[in-house]
């Protein structure tokens, strides 16, 4: 490809949460209500340890 | 001695006894691999299959637009040969990908190693439904 998309850190990590959110609730979850408590839990669970995350990586390199 | 075997209630029988294999425990796995949520279009889950097939289908699109690397399967490498199972996970978008010669660039940018894993991860992702739709199939989950 010529152009690749340039995406910052926290829109790739966004994009990939939301959709691996998505099919873990999906697949490992047994009705319509659990699988989107389970899919928001997981969503949540990526922002926020990528939020934990990248504090952790500045505190370290400061 | 008392025969334990036969004290065995038959529901509790039933209960360990091994799914039946039927055509669509067959069908549906492999048309799911083949086609990302088709495993679960095919038997009528209809908002489920079009959300894993939105997912997996973006997540190895915006792979390929951030110029990730799909991964070839005789390089010999072991970490490539992982890469290579990952990306084939995605079943016709990998053969459709390898056919076209999508994906073969070096990575010379920092978005294009994201674009590698969100490749390898919508392959992953879409054996998780595959795996899924057989579940489905056998009756162990509505």
């Amino acid at each position: 490809m010529i152009l690749a998309l340039q995406l910052s850190h926290f829109s790739a990590a966004f994009l990939f949460a939301l959709f691996s959110s998505i099919v873990f609730g999906i697949c490992f979850r047994n009705n319509t209500r659990e699988m989107v408590r389970y899919g928001a839990y997981c969503f949540a669970v990526f922002i926020v340890g990528m939020w934990i995350a990248g504090w952790v990586m500045w505190i370290i390199h400061h | 001695m008392a025969d334990t075997q036969t004290s065995t209630p038959p529901s509790q029988t039933r209960a360990v006894a091994a799914p039946t294999l039927t055509a669509m425990s067959v069908v549906a796995p492999a048309v799911g691999w083949l086609i990302p949520g088709a495993g679960h279009l095919i038997q009528k889950r209809w908002l489920r299959g079009l959300l894993l097939m939105i997912s997996v289908v973006a997540m190895f699109a915006f792979g390929l637009a951030m110029d990730g690397k799909i991964y070839q399967s005789n390089t010999g490498d072991l970490l490539d040969i992982l890469g290579f199972i990952s990306d084939l996970g995605a079943g016709a978008l990998y053969i459709l990908g390898r056919m076209l010669d999508w994906g073969g660039n070096a990575i010379y940018i920092a978005t294009a190693d994201y674009g590698t894993k969100f490749i390898a991860v919508a392959g992953l992702l879409n054996i998780i439904s595959a795996v899924d739709a057989y579940h489905i199939a056998i009756g162990k989950k509505q």
